[in-house]
């Protein structure tokens, strides 16, 4: 099938036709519960209400891949704190904008007072820091391998042409050790991984050659338009009825199997790995983020300034992690609509209004029977 | 299975807390505003109805109507009474300027509430610095946008502060005029069955605008939509009467939080056809690359109107022959069940619920 325009990949027919596949392929009475990694397929799936083509045992699960919701509250404090440093102006994504810390979000912190500016991309930063002198512009980095390369050029860049008032706070995470972590977990009940297209994009699928080889489970990497989430999850449910359990490219137009090689050097030469980063409801995972390495020590915001860097503790009772492998459902968390609600968020699942936990608060049971009379 | 049934005990008694917290009213709390709170979705919502309406409203006060005007009835004559402050960033942009939309602005907030815009007040807060070519201009702006939408400017008020206290200049415009007797338009009105027409293609003024900043190395030829509304309120009331049952128009948070706002004030549901829904393709495009839904872009000359379904073809008729109106079409419909939501058709064939606006995705965009 060789499709050259977008609006091809959304035509409402041939979804219905792989509706129709996917409830033709799979075993009557089976319960599949499949994660989808990334945050933008659930995007996607929201956007487009793919789980509602789907047929009811086929549960779509939201992983970890949300690099804003992950971020942990003792991260934001201390960029809160940074914030607040004189002379500095502090730049980060729009939607990092609300994500809340211990106490207040970024917004709460530019109503204080601090000069707080939404970018679109770390050459914004860059270019803040040029254009300003004499005050010192940090960069709040997020992201998976999807964006870790263009921070890394932009910080080669800022080296290259001897910036000296730019600086990176990196929050870089890396997506291998969280599926890890998840497939270890002896109480998993997953069948199978959507894999997420743009990390892959960087890294290539060889990496997740994992996940079938030790713990044989399929995973699928695919891309974000609706036909190529149907597609990717009829490609799992068929190797889960034909016995197999692989590493298949639905995105290959977009995904080389051994990753971009370019964009593994640059961040190899920028970043090296944390021995731990902590993740919000998932606690600390080893080897799991990216600092930068020391030869661009100098653009390091944290070794420049001094931050609290507490580790605020997610309470006890927050079960995102138990959410997240499909253990348990929103509902079924101690704290879900008591001590966590959309407004103040305690686990990345309440964080993302995508997240299975703020779908559920925000629209309940709606969320999942859809029904309209 | 026991486990099913605690399962679903452990459920139901959720469900009743979010629908207890969802029924309460929203509070205005944290020590600071917020750029939220000027962004027309939630937070915006908080400030409303958790500061202003508990201290100016009463309970059967018109200011509880929470409509884009007010009404008052002054021996007998019903008239609409409605303010806005303009603070764009920047001052001109494609298709118009602060100075345009300060008199359309105020124009179609009495033409959404039945109300044929007869006098308005200008209020014009001017940074100290301002170059008086870029002033000259914003007055001839807003004399061609009174002239074209038949208002008058009858009273104003000047005030210049220190460089650094506003951004250029921002204006307040007031404005009145007397409820049309064709209809009666309330947003408490809206019965199942009844028909959503929009009044043309989303999302333009909002592109505009964030493309003029230009923040985004985009380059597009999309222009602000903004235009009085009083010719197509008047077509509406003309071709639907008592048939028409509530008009927005779809300004800060877009068609969404228009449809949003009007589905809990009549405690009914809205389902909405995606496929139906008009945007340009330049604007389309556009927001699929920033990832933002058309839905949430702010307008400054369309509007969502309910109509009777035995009235809908009539209305679409009669507003399609209304210059700015020609791709009128309907999007949906009004139904029961879940009351206060909107759910949205997708034009892949999927259903999902569509929000509020939460957050700010673009502050000052008018």
């Amino acid at each position: 099938m060789s499709m050259k325009f977008v609006d091809e990949y959304r035509d409402a027919e041939l979804g219905r036709a792989l509706s129709a596949k996917i409830l033709s392929s799979i075993v009557p009475g089976r319960h599949y519960k499949l994660m989808e990694v990334c945050g933008g397929h659930t995007h996607s799936i929201y956007k487009y209400g793919i789980d509602d083509l789907l047929p009811e045992n086929v549960e779509l699960v939201h992983g970890p891949g949300c690099p804003v919701c992950v971020m942990p509250m003792g991260r934001i404090d201390d960029g809160i704190a940074m914030a607040h440093e004189e002379n500095v102006i502090f730049t980060c994504f729009g939607d990092m904008m609300r994500v809340p810390g211990s106490e207040k979000t970024f917004t709460d912190a530019k109503a204080e007072g601090a000069d707080i500016r939404m970018v679109y991309s770390p050459l914004d930063a860059l270019r803040i820091a040029k254009e300003n002198p004499d005050r010192d512009v940090v960069f709040f980095a997020i992201g998976f391998e999807t964006t870790a390369p263009s921070t890394a050029l932009t910080l080669k860049r800022a080296k290259a042409e001897g910036v000296p008032n730019f600086f990176c706070m990196c929050n870089h995470v890396t997506i291998v050790p969280p599926l890890r972590a998840l497939l270890d977990s002896p109480d998993l009940r997953l069948d199978g991984f959507i894999g997420p297209g743009h990390v892959s994009t960087v890294v290539g699928a060889r990496p997740f050659e994992f996940i079938p080889a030790d713990y044989g489970k399929p995973i699928v990497v695919a891309g974000f338009e609706p036909l190529d989430v149907l597609q990717s999850i009829d490609m799992i449910l068929a190797q889960l009825s034909e016995g197999r359990a692989e590493v298949e490219n639905q995105y290959g137009r977009v995904v080389p199997y051994e990753g971009n090689p370019a964009a593994l050097n640059v961040m190899a030469e920028v970043f090296e790995l944390r021995p731990h980063f902590e993740w919000r409801g998932l606690g600390f995972i080893s080897q799991s983020a990216l600092k930068l390495s020391e030869a661009y020590a100098d653009l390091d915001a944290e070794r420049r300034w001094e931050v609290p860097g507490v580790r605020v503790a997610d309470p006890k009772a927050c079960q995102c992690g138990e959410v997240l492998k499909g253990v348990i459902k929103p509902w079924e968390c101690k704290v879900f609509g008591s001590a966590c609600t959309p407004e103040h968020a305690i686990g990345t699942c309440m964080v993302s209004p995508e997240g299975a936990c703020a779908a559920y608060y925000n629209y309940g049971r709606f969320a999942r029977e859809r029904e309209v009379v | 299975m026991p486990g099913d049934q605690a399962v679903s005990d452990r459920e139901a008694k959720v469900l009743k807390i979010i629908e207890t917290a969802r029924g309460k009213r929203p509070r205005f709390k944290g020590d600071h505003v917020t750029m939220a709170h000027g962004a027309g979705g939630k937070a915006t919502q908080t400030l409303i109805e958790g500061l202003l309406l508990p201290a100016l409203g009463s309970e059967e006060g018109a200011l509880a109507e929470l409509g884009d005007s007010g009404v008052v009835r002054i021996d007998g004559l019903g008239l609409a009474m409605s303010t806005d402050s303009f603070v764009v960033k920047p001052l001109r942009f494609p298709g118009g300027s602060i100075g345009e939309l300060a008199v359309n602005g105020t124009v179609n907030d009495l033409a959404m509430a039945g109300a044929k815009p007869a006098a308005l007040s200008l209020s014009l807060i001017l940074e100290e610095g301002l170059p008086a070519d870029v002033l000259r201009a914003e007055v001839e702006a807003i004399a061609t946008a009174a002239e074209k939408a038949e208002v008058e400017v009858i009273t104003g008020d000047t005030k210049v502060v220190e460089r650094g206290a506003c951004d250029g200049m921002y204006i307040c415009t007031a404005g009145v005029g007397k409820l049309d007797e064709r209809a009666s338009l309330a947003t408490g009105s809206l019965q199942p069955g009844d028909r959503i027409i929009v009044s043309g293609s989303l999302g333009d003024h909002g592109t505009a605008i964030m493309l003029a900043r230009g923040e985004f190395e985009l380059e597009s030829s999309v222009s602000s939509d903004t235009r009085s509304l009083w010719p197509a309120a008047d077509a509406l009331m003309g071709a639907a009467g008592s048939g028409l049952r509530c008009m927005r128009d779809a300004t800060r948070g877009g068609a969404a939080s228009a449809l949003n706002e009007l589905a809990r004030a009549s405690n009914v549901a809205m389902i909405v056809r995606e496929g139906d829904v008009p945007v340009a393709p330049a604007v389309g495009g556009a927001a699929e690359m920033l990832g933002i839904d058309p839905m949430y872009i702010a307008n400054e000359g369309k509007f969502v109107a309910f109509v009777a379904p035995e009235d809908a073809d009539t209305a679409l008729d009669a507003l399609r022959a209304v210059e700015g109106c020609e791709d009128a079409v309907e999007i949906g419909e009004v139904k029961t069940e879940p009351p206060g939501m909107v759910l949205v058709e997708t034009a892949f064939g999927g259903k999902r619920v569509m929000d509020m606006l939460a957050g700010d995705p673009l502050p000052r965009i008018c």
